[in-house]
């Protein structure tokens, strides 16, 4: 009489590739190496038991998390499957007879989410690839995996990224790769915590908190893409967590996740980097590149500091645009101003180089930047986009940082 | 259990169903009583029959049952609860707490007394009838939970009534055990699987088949006295007690042979406490016994926030001025 068809229910909706039982077995790898911990692990491991029609023990991880999450819908939701099971056959996730359709959709959605983030073998070791520097001052990186409705935090470690945890989170009703105000998307790219809110400042709708982010940058700007407010924040108290698509564009994180993320940002420095999929690589790979665009960086450096003007001249693209000069405007500029001087001294410090996701030959450098000269003294923070032109590291882009 | 102890329960059950006739009458009488919705005179004559045998289960189980419709709930989980720690293997009082403890909202207390019934007894049909009802129940309340992400989206509430619409009727009371004299075909299937089969007793209760409907003649009174007994019904449901009880005549014979105030009294705080109620009249025949004289007999299904029955019932009613009112009610017909 009890039937929970669930086994065939999760390949089905979940819609994975390969058999539901290799699927299953992956799966179940997975949680058992993780430790079961917090309501996500007891979601998913209430499903796995589903799967293998261990009803009753299912119940308990799905009580437990309700316990610890009482507005853990997904949640409700299985629990709700599990009870009905008893007076009929139940064939997928959210058999809900008459239910709104939406909020189903958008359930079973979570729960495929949940699961496949939960399924997901991240290469031990290997790094996102963005993160090729981080400054001293950076103490954690925020890499953002729209696909996998995943947001990493990693640590700087004495300049390496090391993995600390990763947190489920909504993204753009619409999906990824915003491009203009109101598109609901998400915008993919390099982009800085630009302000901390705290929940007194906000509605409910946004949390225990929001920290939004520098979208539109200077690359976004620079492509035509507009709007504003992206922020990462928190969930309305009425819900433990949202569906992975029903944002307008930001990063939604439940409160308690949010809570532990805002411990590792840091006003105006830390990285926070949304990508389609994430691209991880080996840690020599890694370096290698690293070594690559650092040792251009040093060369542009000491070009411009030996008043080679013409070398430095070509660390420039040819579609280069430096707040609206082109690059020939740009190499007069210099050409006047270098020749003026008897000597110059330029010191880089505190130096971030971040990949630009979607593009591969792309990045954001951003340093301290001290220079003085016979006639002129400056310190900024400058920011630069470098662009990977036949296996040459050019600037196509500089500002103020 | 043992064998000793099921042989000992059987022989107790033996001696509650055919034995001891002498001492059971005023059981039967407290029966009778409760049938005919009697249940202050119902009530009197339990307890004067469990002063004498203090233990005796079915007495014990009828009382419970008429505290049940006195909505004395409190009372009626004290007394079944009471049962299922005297007598652990029998199911109806298990499943009669799961039936008070839904009607509280307590589906969780519910589903384990039915489970609880189911086990000692897995083909009692009417647990396992009511499991399901409370699973569905639970599964919609966790649907709720899991769906309600807006109050204010009627598209999702009005959605989510259909639900509840399905599943919204309370469990009905185990009425087995006491009526396992009358036994009748439509309880068989809830007779305990420890009680022994019994000869199939006395047709006391069996109603007879009505007098065919009133000629053309009158077909005018009956179809007032129909109209009557709908708009009764209606009032009821309603649980508009003044509407109500202007359906009842001056002379009223009140089942008790309260005073009318009393029984009014009665009649407001039970319709009030029992809300929402839904009264339906299945099936009606009308009798015209003279020109200002009717009985109207129907199968009325009554359902409450309390219990779920449905029983025969005739209503006699007399023409006043141009009003049919009712001037008793009886059980069967």
């Amino acid at each position: 009489m009890l039937m929970l068809a669930y086994g065939v229910a999760l390949g089905l909706t979940l819609g994975l590739a390969g058999s539901a039982s290799s699927m299953k077995d992956q799966a179940v790898q997975v949680a058992v190496a993780r430790a079961p911990q917090g309501p996500e692990a007891l979601l998913v491991n209430g499903l796995l038991e589903i799967s293998r029609n261990h009803l009753d023990t299912a119940m308990n991880e799905i009580d437990n998390a309700i316990k610890a999450y009482p507005n853990f819908r997904l949640a409700h939701l299985i629990k709700g499957d599990l009870l009905l099971a008893h007076t009929r056959p139940i064939n997928t996730i959210g058999d809900a007879p008459n239910a709104p359709r939406q909020r189903i959709t958008e359930l079973r959605e979570e729960a495929k989410a949940r699961l496949q983030r939960r399924s997901q073998n991240r290469p031990s070791g290997d790094i996102p690839k963005y993160l090729l520097q981080m400054q001293p001052e950076q103490h954690y990186a925020i890499v953002v995996d729209v696909s996998l409705s995943t947001l990493y935090v990693f640590q700087n470690v004495n300049g390496e990224p090391r993995y600390v945890t990763d947190f489920y989170i909504s993204s753009g009703k619409n999906g990824a790769e915003k491009l203009k105000e109101g598109d609901q998307r998400t915008p993919l790219g390099v982009y800085y915590v630009t302000a901390d809110l705290p929940k007194s400042r906000l509605s409910d709708f946004y949390g225990v908190g929001a920290y939004p982010i520098s979208y539109p940058n200077e690359w976004d700007r620079q492509h035509g893409r507009n709007g504003h407010g992206i922020w990462l924040h928190g969930t309305p108290s009425d819900t433990y967590s949202r569906p992975p698509h029903s944002s307008n564009g930001c990063v939604v994180l439940t409160n308690q996740d949010l809570t532990a993320l805002g411990k590792t940002l840091q006003v105006g420095l830390t990285p926070v980097i949304i990508t389609e999929h994430v691209e991880w690589v080996r840690p020599d790979d890694w370096r290698a590149l690293r070594n690559d665009l650092s040792n251009q960086i040093e060369n542009w450096r000491r070009e411009w500091e030996n008043r080679n003007t013409e070398a430095y001249l070509r660390y420039y693209a040819k579609s280069f645009n430096g707040n609206g000069q082109t690059l020939a405007q740009w190499a007069n500029q210099k050409r006047r101003v270098n020749a003026a001087k008897s000597w110059i001294k330029v010191d880089i410090s505190s130096v971030s180089m971040f990949l630009y996701p979607g593009y591969g030959n792309l990045a954001v450098v951003s340093f301290d930047q001290d220079y003085s000269s016979s006639n002129l003294s400056t310190r900024m923070k400058k920011r630069q986009y470098w662009i990977n032109e036949n296996n040459h590291w050019k600037i196509i882009y500089e500002g103020t940082g | 259990m043992k064998k000793s102890d099921f042989a000992a329960l059987l022989l107790l059950l033996a001696l509650g169903i055919f034995g001891l006739w002498a001492a059971a009458d005023e059981l039967q009488d407290a029966d009778s009583l409760f049938k005919q919705g009697n249940n202050a005179q119902a009530l009197d004559k339990v307890n004067s029959y469990l002063a004498n045998h203090p233990k005796d289960a079915k007495a014990r189980f009828l009382l419970g049952l008429i505290y049940t419709e006195q909505n004395k709930a409190a009372e009626a989980i004290k007394v079944f609860t009471a049962l299922t720690q005297d007598y652990p293997e029998l199911p109806e009082p298990y499943n009669n707490l799961a039936v008070l403890y839904a009607a509280q909202g307590q589906y969780d207390k519910a589903r384990i007394a039915l489970e609880t019934a189911i086990r000692t007894h897995p083909s009692y049909a009417i647990a396992h009838e009511n499991l399901g009802d409370i699973y569905a129940k639970l599964a919609t309340q966790a649907y709720d939970k899991a769906l309600q992400f807006d109050k204010t989206n009627t598209t999702a509430q009005t959605k989510l009534e259909l639900i509840k619409e399905l599943f919204s009727g309370s469990p009905r009371v185990a009425r087995a055990a006491v009526k396992t004299e009358t036994a009748n075909t439509d309880t068989a299937a809830a007779v305990p699987a420890s009680v022994p089969e019994t000869q199939q007793t006395k047709p006391g209760g069996v109603g007879k088949e009505n007098q065919p409907v009133a000629t053309s003649s009158s077909g005018d009174d009956t179809q007032d006295v129909l109209n009557t007994v709908d708009a009764w019904a209606k009032a009821w449901s309603k649980g508009d007690v003044t509407a109500y009880l202007a359906y009842y005549a001056e002379d009223f014979k009140t089942p008790n042979g309260e005073s009318r105030g009393a029984w009014e009294k009665s009649r407001q705080e039970r319709i009030s406490n029992s809300m929402p109620i839904q009264v339906s009249v299945i099936d009606p025949k009308v009798t015209l016994s003279d020109a200002t004289h009717a009985k109207a007999s129907f199968k009325q299904d009554y359902q409450s926030k309390i219990l779920k029955s449905t029983t025969a019932k005739t209503l006699h009613l007399v023409k006043t001025g141009d009003k049919w009112l009712i001037q008793m009610e009886q059980a069967g017909h």
